[in-house]
């Protein structure tokens, strides 16, 4: 029951098989069995989560729940919510209980989701295995000695574990996505804008965007329809008519039109993971769907663009954690110098310091023209490489990542290394593009991800791919043991 | 681009970090490895190409003037680490 | 040797918005601390700013108001440096794109002659919160109610070449921002803050000499003691031998005097870049057209018209216009007598000294424009003289309030009948022949001794006009 899909656990809520206090007694016993090996929830809201559950079940029986109403969820901590700690994966914020609700929890409790706790992450999402957390590592599912992905980890964990039926996520530079691939499952990073930030603790503001955490296209979609569209709080929230994103999903392929990226297809990508995604090509090609080369040939420059432009931002968004009006404050400061230093220098670890580090270097005097405009340029460039392969193609398939999880330990210490990690996904975020991972087929009992990219505002075609895909495959439906 | 220990410190100091002096030399390397990756946008002429800051091209929307807004002070201060008077402390600011 | 100053301001008004700029918190001036800090000016971590659209429309009608360009697309900027009273480690502010581009106002000099001083741009930012000082066990309190609030910061070329230039740049801005009712222009309460850019250079030099920046100048007053005392400072300084260092300076009232700021001397690196969670903002001609339309006659216009229109002397017209409440109370008592030569001297004279003496705003004048009309146009009509009508202003200045009713019950009406005044004429020309003989004799003098004598004895009530005529023709016939 609690590996179902979201769509499977509402028409068995609606059929009465079972209740949404039940569902969530049950989701709450198996966190309290394997959370505490896996580490994926930092805070089980296990009260607020019964009483949830029992208002789902009294909205149920008055005829008015929707798809997700009583649903048990897991938020990433990166989201704030009301009366609960929101820690964001950093001894920062260690003692910070939100006194508001991020606009991604307040729309999901609307909608009647049930929140189980907070999932672990990398320390305010700077990280691609959520070994830079305050509160340790997660543990992959399917292998425990390896890592979940970051900067999700801990939600893609909890999916992927069935410790809730869905997760929230956030993705600056692949942290949806990557996570997604490493952990089986589906993981959607909207179009810039389309879901609000509000709430949602800043890494890199031009470049976040909340997202879905699912074991299908079909639930990522339902996930969608909750948390998209305008929020007056959030000034680089888009203005669109609500989008019903489950719409599409049985909309055939027959001439639809993918590019596959030469840069993409190189020697750099693992040969096995390489022949999986021939795998999905056919298949996809024999639900009609047509293939062609196209080339992205300024992708190589996405991760050095994106590591000026996303830890310059940084460097500023996370000014405000200075020990003064919340967090973490340093004991006994000498003087005001002295609280800063110390409240911070003690409060961040040393991945977020390297890039506040970095990024407030690019910014300096004399070399910001070297630096952030440059990376602006090339993040231009970058943007306008999609743009002439959407003139050819109605969206692009490629890998995740190189390669299936790693293991704990293995990146840590080389953060170039572990920076490309994401040379498939950066791109997307830099140009605001709609990008989603699903699972593509299994390499030494470990899952691995296929990514398609889309451009602006096509999610709905990308969710009708990967449903159709999934329609035909089974990849989605295997759960680890744990 | 090569960072030094120098370098690192004024950095560190602008972005009101306390690094240890234990931690120096291996801070100044990694970040001057991270610059040197980031170095490869320099290979690249973009002097034709104009900045791109936002991933849309569009205007700002416009609130009207309300206040929406109603005293919440004391709540807000129970996260705070140290408040009298309603006020939050600092060690002294000195002008 | 002789020496040119060179003074630039850099001036930050509130705007008198009801909200602050990026969050929905009230902006009252001297609520609880904190009180009017919302989540938002908490910078809380999720929080975004959304900007006030009062804000933009102000800051494009002061940029109307200068003639300046209108930046179509004004884009915001993060400046971060650390400060306890300002919560996100940066300010929102304008780098290169500011809402108000280059623009130009006159300002009129004590010669008479005017001159036009460069406005090189005006833009839009949050203002900061407060540090206070008193001792809480060794500690500094922030108070966060102001942080955030709108702020136009209005920057001047360097075309000030002393303190009164500067200080009359700096009260014809004040008057256009409350002609345009953005600011409530309070300096005491910093609603208009003024920071001055102070060099000297030898006459002639053609290149500028360092410039210290005083900060912390808050009242017209002190924004000219405190430039001439740095001129000096300077000017000692290099005559001494040595140099100007490059500084931000604090002006002390108390001791006239500036001084350095040690604490901000450290070279700061700002860090500007573009603000990500704000998009540019996009207006278009319609939207500046339609700003334009309510913008109200301003100073400088207002001015001329008073010349044309009323005849009245620059001299008057520029203290009648220079704020918008006097003029509004003028034309109100023009509107009631129809006099406007009469009106403007009794406004620019007898209530502009009772105010002064009382340090009271026209605003809060005792007396009535409709009651000072009413009064002059009882001088105009005969009813009373110029001279009894100084009884009616006292009287009206200590809170009576019906002009007609002070007149009559203190008997103040003028004997306008001709009878009357000639019969008091005969009176005191029987009365005084040696005079008359003098007069007669060609000392024309003497004329006022009559005058003097016959309202005496009217006790001031005769008409002057009719008592001269009357008198002249009567000393002659005979």
């Amino acid at each position: 029951m609690l590996s179902k899909t979201v769509a499977e656990l509402a028409s068995a809520l609606t059929r009465k098989e079972v209740s949404s206090r039940e569902l969530t007694q049950a989701y709450l016993d198996r966190i309290h069995e394997l959370n505490p090996a896996l580490n994926a929830y930092v805070t089980i809201t296990e009260d607020q989560a019964l009483a949830q559950a029992e208002t789902a079940d009294t909205r149920r029986a008055q005829g008015n729940a929707g798809p997700l109403t009583g649903i048990p969820i897991a938020h990433k901590d990166i989201f704030c919510t009301r009366g609960v700690l929101t820690a964001c994966g950093s001894r920062m914020l260690h003692n910070f209980i939100s006194p508001y609700d991020a606009c991604v929890v307040e729309r999901l409790e609307q909608a009647g989701a049930v929140m189980l706790g907070k999932t672990n992450m990398d320390e305010f999402a700077m990280g691609s295995s959520n070994e830079t957390s305050w509160f340790g590592s997660v543990r992959n599912p399917w292998d425990q000695v390896r890592v979940p992905g970051g900067s999700s980890g801990g939600s893609a964990a909890a999916v992927a574990a069935s410790l809730c039926a869905m997760a929230t996520g956030t993705d600056t530079g692949g942290s949806i996505r990557q996570p997604a691939s490493f952990c089986g499952l589906t993981g959607l990073k909207p179009t810039y804008g389309r879901v609000s930030r509000w709430g949602m603790i800043a890494f890199a503001s031009s470049l976040d965007q909340a997202g879905p955490l699912t074991r299908s296209a079909e639930d990522a979609a339902l996930m969608m329809n909750a948390i998209a569209g305008t929020d007056l709080r959030d000034s680089t929230c888009l203005e669109l008519p609500f989008e019903d994103f489950t719409a599409l999903l049985n909309q055939p392929l027959s001439g639809l039109r993918i590019g596959l990226p030469r840069e993409h297809f190189t020697t750099d990508l693992n040969p096995a993971v390489q022949t999986i995604l021939q795998e999905a090509i056919r298949q996809l090609e024999s639900l009609g769907a047509s293939f062609k080369e196209i080339s992205l040939p300024n992708n190589y420059l996405s991760v050095p663009a994106y590591y000026v432009i996303a830890p310059a931002e940084a460097s500023a968004n996370l000014s405000r954690f200075d020990g003064v009006r919340f967090g973490y404050r340093c004991a006994n400061p000498a003087n005001l110098d002295d609280l800063y230093k110390r409240s911070r220098g003690e409060g961040f670890g040393d991945e977020v310091k390297r890039r506040i580090m970095v990024g407030t270097y690019a910014l300096s005097a004399g070399y910001y023209d070297a630096y952030y405009i440059k990376a602006q340029k090339i993040r231009r460039l970058i943007k306008q490489d999609f743009d002439l392969a959407f003139n050819e193609v109605d969206l692009i398939l490629g890998p995740t990542s190189p390669h299936t999880a790693f293991k704990l330990g293995e990146k840590v210490s080389d953060p170039v290394t572990m920076y490309l990690e994401d040379i498939y996904t950066i791109a997307v975020n830099l140009a605001g593009l709609p990008g989603m991972s699903l699972p593509a087929g299994m390499l030494n009992g470990l899952p691995i991800g296929m990514q398609l990219v889309g451009p602006s505002l096509s999610e709905s075609r990308l969710l009708n791919v990967a449903h159709q895909f999934q329609l035909n495959t089974d990849w989605h439906t295997l759960r680890p043991e744990v | 681009m090569a960072l030094d220990k120098n370098d690192v410190e004024k950095i560190a100091h602008l972005a009101r970090l306390q690094i240890n002096d234990t931690d120096i030399t291996e801070v100044t390397q990694r970040i001057s490895n991270i610059l040197g990756m980031i170095d490869q946008m320099q290979s690249v002429d973009t002097s034709a190409v104009s900045a791109m800051a936002h991933p849309f091209d569009a205007g700002q929307r416009l609130r009207a003037d309300q206040v929406t807004e109603t005293n919440q002070r004391d709540y807000y201060q129970t996260i705070a680490p140290a408040t009298q008077d309603g006020l939050y402390l600092v060690p002294r600011v000195i002008e | 040797m002789s020496w040119e100053t060179v003074i630039g301001l850099e001036v930050h008004v509130q705007l008198a918005t009801k909200s602050k700029l990026f969050s929905g918190s009230a902006t009252e001036f001297g609520a609880g601390p904190n009180t009017q800090a919302s989540i938002y000016d908490l910078a809380l971590p999720g929080t975004l700013p959304v900007m006030n659209e009062e804000v933009l429309r102000m800051a494009v009608s002061f940029g109307l108001a200068v003639d300046a360009e209108i930046g179509k697309r004004s884009v915001f900027d993060r400046k971060n440096y650390f400060y306890p009273d300002l919560p996100k480690g940066y300010q929102i502010t304008q780098l290169e794109f500011p809402t108000v581009g280059r623009g130009s106002l006159k300002i009129q000099l004590e010669d008479g002659s005017e001159k036009t001083i460069g406005i090189t741009r005006a833009h839009i930012e949050e203002d900061a919160g407060k540090s206070l000082h008193e001792d809480f066990q060794g500690m500094s309190g922030i108070d966060l109610n102001r942080a955030g609030t709108p702020l136009l910061e209005i920057v001047s070329d360097p075309d000030l070449r002393n303190a009164k230039e500067a200080v009359a740049y700096l009260k014809k801005l004040h008057s256009i921002i409350l002609y345009l009712g953005i600011s409530d222009g309070n300096m005491s309460q910093g609603s208009m803050r003024c920071d001055a850019n102070v060099s000297v250079r030898k006459k002639g030099a053609t290149e500028f000499g360092t410039r210290t920046e005083i900060k912390n100048v808050n009242s017209f007053r002190f924004v000219e003691k405190a430039i001439n005392y740095e001129v000096q400072r300077q000017i000692e300084l290099i005559e001494d031998g040595g140099r100007v260092v490059q500084e931000t300076r604090l002006y002390d009232s108390d001791k006239d005097e500036t001084r350095s700021m040690r604490s901000k001397e450290v070279a700061n690196d700002y860090r500007y870049f573009p603000e990500p969670d704000l998009l540019p903002v996009i207006i278009d001609d319609e939207y500046i057209a339609a700003v334009r339309a309510t913008l109200p006659e301003l100073p400088a216009a207002r001015c001329a018209r008073f010349v044309s229109e009323y005849a009245l002397s620059a001299y008057d017209a520029d203290v009648l216009t220079s704020d918008r409440a006097m003029a509004d109370y003028f034309e109100a008592v023009v509107t009631m007598c129809g006099d406007a030569k009469l009106s403007a001297n009794w406004v620019t004279v007898d209530l502009l000294g009772l105010l002064n003496k009382s340090d009271l705003l026209i605003s809060e004048s005792p007396i009535k424009p409709d009651q000072l009309g009413t009064m002059i146009a009882r001088i105009k009509d005969n009813t009373i003289s110029g001279k009894l009508a100084k009884t009616v202003f006292e009287a009206l200045a200590d809170g009576e309030t019906d002009v007609d009713q002070i007149i009559e019950s203190r008997g103040l009406k003028q004997v306008t009948d001709s009878g009357a005044i000639e019969k008091l004429v005969d009176d005191v020309i029987a009365a005084n022949p040696d005079q008359v003989a003098q007069y007669r004799a060609g000392k024309d003098a003497v004329f006022g001794f009559f005058v003097g004598q016959a309202m005496k004895i009217s006790k001031g009530k005769a008409n002057p006009a009719q008592l001269n005529e009357l008198l002249r023709n009567k000393l002659k016939a005979d």
